[in-house]
């Protein structure tokens, strides 16, 4: 499973990698969302003061960017691979170049580029500092030191990549279109690309996306997604107090499914510019109030002598 | 005399912040010194994408002693006070106290003498506090420290400090402090990939030598200068010519430590499209220079990429990685240029509808008919034809809805004309879309083709009278929508191409023709909240010139007189002449008023101008101090039987054949006749002041002589207010 053989094993060898650093290695997480950033392990686990250490691949979703399969590097599902550690560590950039030799880029021989990125994400209340890496004039990831997550100021800050999986396989494969990919690295008959396994549902989700999704249902899904969210938070507060949160990543959950949604209905062309707006803060909104209930969770730092108790 | 240098070691800084952050270091740290009285003889600062670097030269070792002498009590005044003085100053007792006389009495003087302290401790204290309080414009907090609320912030986290102090004879030594968890020393780091080890450095001189065999060109000028030389050697080399771009090369040498600059090569077939569109690709993209053969003018498939490694395979895996993200860029712009050119110009606009120009002026579509009315009620005026005017103004902003503009907005109007020129269109009309957005600043060509000049004026007027009918004016430095350069524009328009314009009733035509989309949009309010509709279109007219105009109209006339003004005073010509002709009234043709000042400007530069300009202004002052005394104006011809003198009736027949001739000449615009006629009256006004007493004794031969000096200033008024200009 060479990293540069195969796309399967290029993403093994960036979790062996930062496995080796002491991450976490999750799994995606069950829901359709935009980026690996509204992974809760990321969203949340960057609030609160205690440490925390993954990585994982994140299916993420983006409605407008279908193009029926035929643009040979837009997709409207691909894959992030997300790196969180918090407090951000003093070597990360040299990590993160180590992580680039185990998938194959020797920094002696390539010319690797950090390029003034700001970072901001108006749906999640969180904005950053950091920078695009370039790889031979290719922006192959983000690197992001959070200072500001769900609205709430990150106390410390945890340092985020994200890698572009597809496109460093291209890039380390050496091939220009997306679905010649090698994803098995197996040759001849045995051999799957990413467009035996990606091209059909491109095609069928750009359809879908642009053309049948169906709006009426989807703007009924987000007002129930925004106020099934807003139940659970209010339901959450331990003795109807606001000590204690004991439900912040249910209620998160339907923050991530309007977030979804409103891009499905972004796609479909059902949403005006001056609603966008709104819809964007009807969303920011959630993502704040989550994440001030998180911050009253155990694993959100708040008070030890709420372990154990029940709702 | 000793010498500081001082390096902040940090992730990369954004390359747009480095020249600022250098400049902010080398001010605050020098201005810091010189407050404690340490004036030094010399600063430089230097960044590169990981370090701001800054090396002060010729610091005195310490700061000087400094005396102080206090007046205390009274000798003998109460003891409340003498211990008062006492605990202030920190003597002992009265016997340290000198006592001095002075008339009032004897009183205690305390000598004390505050030793100054060496610079290491003032650097020591002065430096953390520089860079806590550094102004970066966006900055953040990192790692485990930023849980605490006093952790510093910096534009990226910060690794190391170097700072030492010390004389080039010497071992220096390190001003010693401590800053989020960073002790200050003498060590820092080479190039990130090629000399990664730290190195240990003493001073400036050391300092840059060894980053420079470190892979560190220190100096940002040098890393620009070899830049620049290596890309023209390469481009040269292959009998090319670099297309040079200053703003990129900021850019680019803010990117790299050790610069290596490569040449790589995109498929022939991408130069079907338009030259500007693959630079902007190539350039805003990919932060690569772009390569014009000099045979053609044109570019070539090639361009030249900024490295920062020299790289083990001599560049070959770089420049094959660029061109491959160049290959498929170029691509999206090969497919978004083809997709535009599929659909006609003209078919765009009706997306046009959907666009809102600005909540209180309608949509776009609604702007693009207004500037296609007023374009072709200007057509005729500068000799453009109607129908191609009308064309063009239609056409013109239709670019802006293509893949092109979308994805480079700096192409709108460039893009236009290649559609436009590709659809078939007359020249002119496709010029119109790229000229009519000119000029934009004092150094943008000004448009010649009258069709494109019709265009221009239309659209910045649609501009200046729109924003004037909803109140948006400029204010001090806020001009949001750019209106200044709007009426700058059209006064270049006008000058430069010899065009005759009455702004007045030019923008008395567009506030009518605003007028329905105004009416429109309240339609269309009271049609949403189901109301009554009732219009009402009022707008406050004023006299001017002897009718009623749109006090906007001249409201907007005056900030147009304002912008002439200013132009001209930073020209360098004399802007009060511009008062003098506009307070004659009725002025609103700029190329007239121009005219007018021209003349007036070397008139003035001889000597029968500076002389009878004197002789108005004598007049004047007499006429002024008269009047105000006798609370009467002294106008209607005066009476030739009273005229006791000859210098009188000299004046009086120059006067009758002066005035007449001045004022044919200004009829025929002949600015320069009329003031050669005007020069004329001079050796009688000279005379008559020279002879004649105008206060005489004789009340009446007194009226009669004021009257025939407001004669004089009467006569001038046919070119301008002589009283307006300034000495």
């Amino acid at each position: 499973m060479r990293p540069e053989r195969s796309f399967q094993g290029f993403i093994l060898a960036l979790q062996r990698f930062w496995a080796d650093q002491g991450c976490v290695i999750l799994q995606p997480y069950d829901m359709e969302m935009g980026a690996g950033t509204f992974h809760p392990a990321t969203t949340l686990r960057a609030l609160g003061p205690k440490p925390w250490k993954a990585a994982y691949v994140q299916p993420s979703r983006r409605p407008k960017d279908g193009r029926y399969g035929q643009n040979p590097n837009r997709l409207q599902h691909y894959y992030q691979f997300q790196v969180i550690i918090k407090p951000s560590p003093p070597d990360l950039q040299d990590l993160y170049l180590k992580s680039l030799a185990a998938i194959g880029i020797d920094s002696s021989l390539h010319d690797v580029r950090f390029v003034e990125d700001d970072w901001e994400s108006p749906t999640l209340g969180a904005w950053g500092l950091g920078w695009e890496c370039w790889c031979d004039g290719m922006e192959v990831s983000q690197f992001t030191y959070f200072q500001q997550v769900a609205g709430v100021e990150c106390s410390p800050v945890a340092g985020e990549l994200t890698y572009g999986l597809e496109r460093l396989a291209m890039y380390v494969q050496g091939v220009d279109r997306v679905y010649d990919l090698n994803f098995n690295g197996r040759e001849g008959a045995e051999k799957v690309t990413y467009g035996d396994v990606f091209l059909q549902a491109e095609q069928e989700y750009s359809r879908h996306n642009f053309e049948h999704s169906d709006a009426d249902m989807l703007f009924k899904q987000f007002t129930m997604a925004e106020e099934a969210c807003k139940k659970y938070l209010d339901a959450g507060w331990k003795d109807n107090k606001r000590e204690a949160h004991l439900m912040a990543l249910p209620a998160y959950d339907q923050c991530i499914k309007a977030s979804h949604v409103f891009n499905l209905l972004d796609a479909r062309g059902v949403i005006s510019v001056t609603e966008r707006q709104s819809y964007i803060g009807r969303v920011r909104d959630l993502a704040k109030a989550c994440g001030e209930a998180w911050m009253r969770t155990e694993a959100g730092g708040s008070s030890p002598s709420l372990r154990g108790e029940s709702l | 005399m000793p010498d500081l240098l001082l390096e902040l070691f940090s992730e990369e800084i954004p390359a747009r912040m480095q020249a600022k952050a250098a400049e902010d270091l080398r001010r605050m740290v020098t201005d810091r010194l010189v407050a404690e009285g340490l004036v030094y003889e010399g600063a430089k600062a230097f960044a590169t994408p990981r370090r701001l670097t800054l090396t002060v030269h010729g610091i005195p070792a310490r700061q000087s002693d400094l005396k102080q002498e206090r007046k205390g009590p009274r000798v003998g005044g109460a003891e409340a006070a003498i211990q008062g003085f006492l605990k202030a100053t920190g003597l002992a007792s009265l016997d340290e106290a000198k006592i001095q006389r002075d008339p009032k009495g004897d009183f205690y003087i305390a000598l004390t003498e505050k030793p100054g302290k060496p610079t290491l401790d003032v650097l020591a204290e002065i430096l953390p506090m520089i860079i806590r309080t550094f102004p970066w414009p966006k900055s953040m907090r990192w790692g485990e420290r930023s849980a605490k609320p006093t952790s510093l912030t910096w534009v990226r986290p910060l690794h190391s400090i170097v700072a030492t102090f010390g004389l080039e004879t010497e071992e220096p030594e390190v001003v010693p402090f401590e800053l989020n968890g960073i002790t200050s020393g003498q060590t820092t780091r080479g190039h990130r990939f090629m000399a990664p080890a730290e190195i240990s450095v003493r001073r400036f001189e050391d300092y840059e030598a060894k980053l420079q065999a470190a892979k560190v060109v220190l100096d940002p000028q040098r890393r620009k200068d070899i830049i620049l030389a290596d890309a023209k050697e390469l481009a040269f080399a292959q009998g090319f010519e670099l297309v040079e771009d200053p703003v990129l090369l900021d850019e680019v040498s803010g990117l790299v430590e050790w610069p290596i600059v490569l040449m790589g090569s995109f498929d022939a077939e991408f130069l079907s499209i338009p030259g500007e569109v693959i630079r902007a690709t190539i350039r805003n993209n990919q932060k690569c220079f772009v390569v014009s053969d000099p045979k053609t003018g044109k570019l070539t498939n090639k361009f030249i990429l900024t490295a920062n490694i020299e790289a083990s395979d001599g560049g070959l895996a770089i420049v094959a990685g660029n061109e491959r993200v160049i290959r498929a860029r170029l691509s999206d712009a090969k497919f978004f240029y083809e997709t535009d050119l599929k659909t006609k110009l003209e078919d765009r606009l009706p997306k046009f509808e959907n666009i809102v120009f600005h909540e209180k002026l309608g949509t776009q579509a609604e702007r693009i008919a207004r500037i296609v009315r007023l374009a072709a009620e200007i057509a005729p005026l500068v000799g453009a034809d109607v129908e191609k005017t009308k064309r063009a103004a239609q056409l013109a902003k239709a670019d802006l809805v293509t893949e092109v503009v979308g994805e480079f907005p700096e192409l709108q109007g460039l893009m236009g004309k290649y559609y436009a020129l590709a659809q078939g269109e007359d020249a002119s009309v496709a010029a119109a879309s790229e000229d009519h957005y000119k000029p934009q600043g004092p150094a943008d060509r000004v448009p010649t083709d009258p069709v494109s000049i019709a265009v221009a004026l239309a659209d910045k007027i649609d501009t200046l009278v729109g924003f004037w009918a909803i109140d948006e004016k400029p204010t001090g430095s806020k001009d949001p929508f750019a209106l200044r350069r709007a009426a700058l524009g059209v006064i270049r328009l006008l000058v430069e191409n010899k065009i005759r314009l009455n702004l007045v009733s030019v923008s008395d035509f567009h506030s009518s023709v605003l007028d329905e989309t105004k009416m429109r949009m309240a339609q269309a309010k009271a049609k949403v909240s189901g109301g009554f509709s009732v219009i009402a279109n009022a707008h406050t007219t004023q006299l001017w010139n002897g009718r009623q105009v749109r006090v906007n109209s001249f409201d907007l006339l005056n900030f147009f007189v304002d912008r002439l003004k200013g132009q001209l005073r930073e020209q360098g010509a004399r802007h009060d002449l511009v008062d003098a002709v506009f307070s004659l009234g009725g002025q609103d043709d700029l190329l007239m008023v121009v005219r007018r000042v021209e003349a007036l400007a070397k008139f003035f530069d001889t000597d029968d101008g500076k002389n009878l300009r004197a002789g108005v202004k004598r007049a004047s002052n007499i006429l002024g101090i008269e009047e105000k005394k006798d609370k009467r104006a002294y106008d209607g011809a005066p009476d030739a039987a009273l005229f006791k003198l000859d210098e009188e009736k000299a004046l009086a027949k120059a006067m009758a054949e002066v005035g007449p001739e001045a004022g044919a000449a200004v009829a025929k615009e002949d600015f320069a006749g009329a003031m050669t006629a005007m020069a004329k009256l001079r050796p009688a006004v000279d005379a008559f002041f020279d002879k004649v007493k105008v206060n005489d004794d004789d009340a009446a031969v007194r009226e009669n002589r004021l009257k025939l000096l407001n004669e004089i200033r009467a006569a001038t008024r046919a070119v301008a207010d002589f009283s307006k200009i300034q000495d």
